[in-house]
């Protein structure tokens, strides 16, 4: 709703707004600069700003205490993984829903949500057992499946919302027109249906790397991803604030850079279309 | 419209979907029922057979237990509370024309995607820290004595974190739908001679009911869960002070090691977050257009 205000009103508005951004902003900025703060610095009083001697040395540090890099590619294999493998699963579910709605279609969909509010605390003991009957303790394939599990329910919402808006017309008119099931797939759905999958894989992959329960309690080494690796920096390496800035910004740089990417698509897709 | 055919192959493609999930509720929740009547302590394996409702006895009688029930209401409505309320304030905030309006949504936004132990690492320790952190400094500043949040204030801290976490979602969520508003409606009201309280109350409010309810229920869904933030900031205590009804049945499985207890206290944890989730369901499910 872009009004006409006076110019002072403007002013004010971004001198308030700016403000409250900064304030919400302030942690993680604070926790980037103190990443580059010598130890000493770091627990300054009062505190330091910007005017010290810069350094990446907690950065060396971290890397050499633990490999980045290890729980970096745990992590990037688990979400890239669980959010294809869902969508491999919730492609054909959303896209039957969207297109051949039956009388049951709704009571499914609300189903499937409902699953996403058994708290998974309540169910760790029998899923560690069997886990560790399979050996699937602390390996990548069972933490995929785990979180393919339990975000299935938003990727089907999300897609279904997105499928639904695809006018079935357009099938129509293809088939007229004597496009083969093939064609039809491939040259009209296809083009249609991939923003929408688009942003349900971006909005997945944020979900599943942040994702804390089941990753740290499913996980030792082999598997673990870069939340284990940050909570493995809880105590007593907490009180080296320096070093655990670093860390922070490792575990949290590269999803915070993608999520400022995609974050006009995130809305729709995170209120399963309720609000556009 | 649709033919027999393609009735049966809408079936066959959503038939792994439904029997993923299906196997993902029963499996886990039949194992935990039949552990929940079981003895077994994950200590001694051979002590085990049918106990009865001896691990529920258990899990209600801990001392915990209402505690842990009503730390869990005050989290997730304080939260809902903070998010909700803050969220329309910083929606209309930002929908008003200002400058830099796409670096202000993204550095609002920002926080949602920080893993949960991270955020709650920074505030314990950063932030929190009554001999170094930023508010014992803020508050030596103005001559106050620097306070303990996480051991005077459990729950508030935790709620403070959380808060602080899903503020972003639920501000983005207010602003999209907020944007949608038309604006003749606003400028009639206006010109008819609404005050800017009467305008907020009778036609953003009721614009905004739906984004609020979607809000409202998925943050429940993510908030009966919480359970890193309390793990890395207080271990549920001191006491039981910040032990939510998750964090209980964790730490009688994985601190006392007595997986039926857990098993019981899990039973219970499903079957109040099931009575939570048919009441959203209800009052929500209008909204989502299934």
């Amino acid at each position: 709703m872009a009004r006409a205000v006076t110019p002072q009103r403007k002013l004010l508005n971004t001198v308030l707004a700016w403000a409250v951004a900064l304030l919400l902003f302030f942690p993680i900025l604070w926790t980037f600069l103190t990443s580059f703060k010598p130890e000493p610095i770091a627990v300054a009083s009062p505190p330091q700003f910007l005017f010290f001697d810069w350094t990446v040395k907690n950065y060396v540090d971290v890397q050499n205490q633990r490999n980045y890099f290890d729980y970096f590619w745990n992590s990037v294999i688990i979400s890239l993984g669980s959010t294809i493998l869902g969508l491999a699963v919730a492609v054909p579910a959303a896209w039957s829903m969207a297109f051949v709605p039956g009388s049951k279609t709704r009571d499914l969909l609300m189903w499937m949500l409902s699953t996403k509010m058994m708290p998974a605390v309540g169910v760790l003991v029998p899923i560690y057992l069997i886990f560790k009957t399979l050996g699937l303790l602390d390996s990548r394939i069972g933490l995929t499946l785990i979180l393919t599990l339990i975000n299935l329910p938003i990727i089907v919402w999300m897609l279904y919302t997105y499928f639904k808006e695809i006018p079935g017309e357009i099938l129509e008119a293809a088939r007229m027109d004597g496009a083969s099931l093939m064609s039809e797939i491939l040259y009209v759905l296809t083009p249609m249906a991939v923003p929408g999958i688009a942003s349900t894989f971006l909005l997945n992959v944020i979900m599943a790397w942040n994702e804390a329960f089941w990753t740290i309690n499913l996980t030792v080494t082999d598997a673990a991803p870069l939340t284990k690796f940050i909570s493995g920096f809880s105590s007593p390496q907490g009180l080296f604030y320096a070093k655990l800035s670093a860390a922070s910004t490792m575990a949290i740089a590269p999803i915070l850079i993608m999520g400022w990417f995609s974050q006009r698509q995130l809305v729709r897709g995170l209120t399963f279309g309720a609000v556009k | 419209m649709s033919t027999q055919a393609s009735r049966s192959a809408a079936r066959l493609m959503l038939s792994p979907a439904v029997g993923l999930l299906l196997i993902w509720m029963i499996v886990p929740l039949v194992l935990t029922l039949w552990f929940s009547f079981q003895r077994y302590n994950l200590l001694y394996p051979d002590r085990s057979g049918f106990i009865g409702l001896a691990n529920y006895v258990n899990f209600v009688g801990t001392s915990g237990f209402l505690d842990a029930i009503l730390n869990t209401l005050i989290l997730v409505v304080g939260v809902l509370a903070i998010t909700v309320v803050g969220g329309i304030l910083i929606a209309l905030l930002i929908d008003q024309p200002l400058w830099g309006q796409g670096i202000v949504r993204i550095l609002v936004i920002s926080p949602f995607f920080i893993m949960p132990p991270v955020a709650a690492l920074i505030w314990k320790n950063m932030f929190f820290n009554p001999t170094n952190g930023l508010f014992a400094e803020l508050f030596k500043f103005i001559g106050l004595r620097p306070f303990d949040f996480l051991g005077q204030a459990p729950l508030g801290s935790i709620i403070l974190i959380v808060s602080w976490e899903w503020l972003p979602f639920a501000t983005l969520i207010l602003l999209t739908a907020l944007q949608s508003l038309s604006s003749e409606q606003l400028e009639a009201a206006e010109m008819d001679g609404a005050p800017p309280v009467k305008r907020f109350w009778f036609i953003m409010l009721p614009h905004l009911a739906r984004a609020i309810t979607v809000v409202i229920l998925i943050e429940t869904i993510f908030l009966l869960g919480i359970f890193g933030e309390i793990l890395v900031t207080t271990n549920g205590g001191p006491g039981n002070a910040s032990t939510t009804l998750t964090y209980l049945v964790y730490k009688e499985a994985l601190l006392d090691f007595d997986a039926g207890t857990a098993a019981a206290g899990g039973v219970v944890a499903v079957i109040l977050a099931n009575i939570v989730a048919m009441f959203l369901m209800r009052a929500v499910g209008r909204n989502l257009d299934a």
